[in-house]
């Protein structure tokens, strides 16, 4: 037996499909093929009677395709030999699989919880996993969170600072945690799932619709209509051009650029506020359901958003060329909070951070669906790593995304059909779903049982590959620089406690 | 020193003059309106709605758990709901929240939030407030930061989140509460010097929305303080929230 089965992104395997293997025969195949190119993209429990079985799927950017094995466990097997001293990027996920079911990866150099969740298998209480501790004259401890200064999602940072400088962070997260895998198990049709799925993150609304309904939809064949399709890629862009200009805005607010953060805040208004043109709500919700989409853009709306987008372009331009050539802005954002493209491969950074330190990696074009393969977009990147990178990263991307949209709207027909019913789920199967959100890959896994119910639900925001990032570029900085640090991040925390 | 002028200019004035008077687009999920003379008792609606905020005979929508989907509209037969633009949806009380058919939005407007005058006695023209996000989407959290940008600035009426809780007036909750923000979400509400205020933002917070059949959240602070006002959306949209304010405060 093979110990990989390949699919594309967005198929459905049959659980038998799936090899089931002892994790130590898996292990040097994991170390080896990640030493040469692929990375996690996912790696979780799902108890089958006696059994554990933990199903690894590892993404091969280059090729398109996603490997997918599982080991099993025995009831008296309560641990294997950790990957994360090897591939540091597997480090939370482990983290995570062992809080989920009580497996100790031995050699794991920093084994806490990652999110306390209600029906984790280890000890919940918070005293129970000290934070790391620097020694020596001089190093002092700066305790922040859960609750913040500001309108934030909690979330606790301890630093480990000598004076002024940072030397450690650890980010101690879970207060979001709301039980939304467990959620989505519950009975009932997978459509009624929706509103959850819009409540993964707030501001990712569109695209974890996009992830959850590739799985909703992997039952039958030639759904959503294109038109649906369209529809939906032109209101992910959005969303994305939308929450990239936001962060411009609080970026700018962080090192007191009013300006940029008052005329970025008020562009962002006008992109929500066409999304609620058509969708009826600022975020989309409600406009993405099974089978396709809800509510049309029909020809007025379609040259209303039309203008408007262009008038929206227009601004970013103006605004964005000012403020990156702006010394008081370059002196704050270059060479601040650097994450090199060695440190950022090796952790296992994705998405917009991860092409700031210069990978290539975007889901859109490594693990294209739906529209993306049809209408591809060019790799943007960067190289410094650092604030600076990040930020520009973001407004080459708000252009992009906004003229990609102008260009979708511009060919759009007036009419077609936007919704075709799907089948339900298959049973027994194995569904994955990728999708690139304004942060990176948002990866949902879906395992249905024999009567096609939904047995696991997984959901990997890309703040699971990031967190780490952000304590990582945060490092050598003044502890006065770590605001600015995790804006240009922009991580969620809801999209990583669930 | 010129481009910095065409920025200027190009901003003009983004903020709303009278937010008391400005409506939201048309497409916009408000007030629901419900016709109970289409209404065949299908359950349809009911079947669908995400949080269980439908009642059948007689029809009811509960706007403390609606998070206005608009899934309902979607699945009934009958035309028997529909949403209107509506938007000034907060109430300063659980049950006012549940609009039966027939209820017109002005009629509901109409009492929904009794100015306290004592408030506006003891607060004057400014009320200080602490955000607490305790175990939602962030959408809520989206909104409550947008009452604050140019567009709508709920500053200028005196009311602003604050960086302690010792310098608010109140608390206001996003979120359902999860279990592991319980501890803090209490703590937080202790550390704010009486008199003081609630404020529950969202289905989440008012009901626990979506995720009211969840383990993971733990509502206990509700059966021990009193909210003042409940703020329905999912997210409420920022004139939401600040009219709400405003009513209270009989401003
Ligand atoms: S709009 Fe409100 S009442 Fe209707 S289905 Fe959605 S949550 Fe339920
Ligand atoms: S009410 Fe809706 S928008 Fe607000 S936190 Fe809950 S799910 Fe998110």
């Amino acid at each position: 037996m093979e110990n990989w089965i390949s699919e594309k992104n967005g198929q459905s395997l049959s659980l038998r499909e799936v090899p089931v293997l002892r994790f130590a025969e898996l292990r040097e195949d994991i170390v080896e093929k990640c030493r040469h190119g692929m990375r996690i993209a996912g790696f979780f429990g799902h108890r089958e009677e006696k059994t554990l079985r933990l199903f690894i799927v590892l993404a091969s950017d280059a090729e398109s395709t996603l490997l997918v094995s599982s080991a099993v466990f025995s009831e008296d097997e309560k641990s294997y030999e950790s990957l994360t001293p090897e591939l540091p990027q597997f480090s939370m996920f482990e983290r995570e699989f062992y809080e989920s079911y009580g497996i100790e990866p031995l050699g794991h150099p920093w084994l806490k919880s990652v999110r306390f969740p209600h029906d984790g298998a280890i000890k919940k209480n918070e005293a129970d996993y000290p934070f790391f501790k620097v020694g020596g004259e001089g190093i002092h401890e700066v305790g922040v969170g859960p609750v913040h200064a500001g309108v934030i999602e909690p979330g606790h940072f301890r630093f480990m600072c000598d004076g002024e400088k940072v030397i450690h962070l650890e980010i101690h997260l879970g207060y979001q945690h709301r039980g939304i895998e467990k959620l989505m198990t519950f009975p009932g049709a997978i459509s009624g799932k929706s509103v959850l799925a819009e409540s993964i993150a707030g501001d990712s609304v569109i695209a974890n619709m996009m992830a959850f309904c590739a799985i909703a939809e992997s039952g039958s064949e030639g759904t959503p209509p294109l038109r649906a399709v369209v529809i939906r890629t032109i209101a992910m862009e959005m969303e994305r051009a939308a929450i990239h200009i936001g962060n411009l805005a609080a970026l700018a607010g962080d090192i007191g650029y009013l300006t940029a953060n008052a005329f970025f805040g008020a562009t962002r208004t006008y992109v929500i506020n066409l999304l609620l043109a058509f969708s009826g709500s600022r975020f989309g919700r409600g406009l993405i359901r099974p089978g396709g989409i809800v509510y049309d853009i029909d020809p007025e709306i379609r040259k209303a958003v039309i203008s408007s987008l262009k008038m929206v372009k227009d601004r970013v331009i103006l605004m964005g060329e000012q403020m990156f050539d702006f010394p008081g802005v370059l002196s704050r954002f270059q060479r601040t909070g650097v994450v090199d493209a060695a440190t950022a491969h090796k952790i296992g950074m994705v998405g917009l951070a991860a092409r700031a330190s210069g990978l290539k990696t975007d889901v859109r074009s490594d693990h294209p669906s739906g529209l993306y393969r049809f209408s591809p977009l060019h790799r943007l990147s960067m190289e410094t790593g650092d604030v600076f990178a990040r930020a520009f990263l973001r407004y080459l991307e708000i252009k992009q995304s906004l003229d990609f949209v102008l260009e979708q709207l511009e060919e759009l027909s007036d009419e077609g059909s936007i919704m075709k019913s799907p089948a339900p789920l298959k049973a027994d199967s194995f569904i994955m779903s990728l999708v690139e959100g304004v942060r990176g890959e948002i990866a949902h896994f879906c395992i249905t049982d024999s009567d096609g119910n939904i047995s696991r639900y997984k959901i990997k925001d890309p703040s699971f590959n990031n967190w780490p990032g952000l304590a990582y570029a945060v490092r050598n900085e003044g502890i006065s620089d770590f605001p600015l640090c995790n804006k240009s991040f922009d991580l969620s925390y809801c999209g990583f406690d669930l | 020193m010129f481009k910095f002028l065409k920025i200027r200019k190009v901003q003009g004035r983004q903020y709303i003059p009278d937010i008391r008077k400005a409506s939201v687009n048309q497409k916009f999920r408000g007030f629901p309106l419900l016709d109970s003379s289409l209404c065949s008792s299908c359950g349809k609606c009911r079947d669908v709605c995400p949080s269980g905020a439908i009642s059948l005979s007689p029809l009811s929508i509960d706007m403390g758990k609606c998070v206005f989907c608009g899934d309902c509209t979607q699945n009934c037969p009958h035309e028997s709901i529909r949403f209107s633009n509506f938007h000034k949806l907060a109430s300063d009380s659980r049950e006012k929240l549940v609009i039966n058919p027939g209820r017109s939005a002005e009629n509901y407007c109409k009492n929904a939030v009794e100015a306290k005058r004592e408030i506006t006695k003891i607060f004057g023209r400014s009320l200080k407030l602490r955000s607490v996000s305790a175990g939602g989407c962030g959408g809520c959290e989206l909104e409550l930061n947008a009452c604050g940008n140019v567009n709508f600035d709920m500053e200028r009426f005196g009311i602003e989140i604050v960086a302690s809780p010792r310098h608010a007036d109140g608390v206001i909750i996003t979120g359902p509460v999860s279990e592991n923000m319980a501890f803090a979400l209490e703590e937080t509400y202790k550390a704010i010097p009486n008199p003081k205020i609630v404020i529950a933002m969202g289905a989440c917070a008012i009901s626990g929305g979506v995720f009211a059949q969840s383990e993971a959240i733990n509502r206990e602070f509700f059966s021990k303080h009193k909210v003042d006002i409940f703020v329905p959306g999912c997210p409420p949209h920022p004139l939401t929230v600040i009219n709400g304010i405003l009513d209270f405060l009989g401003a």
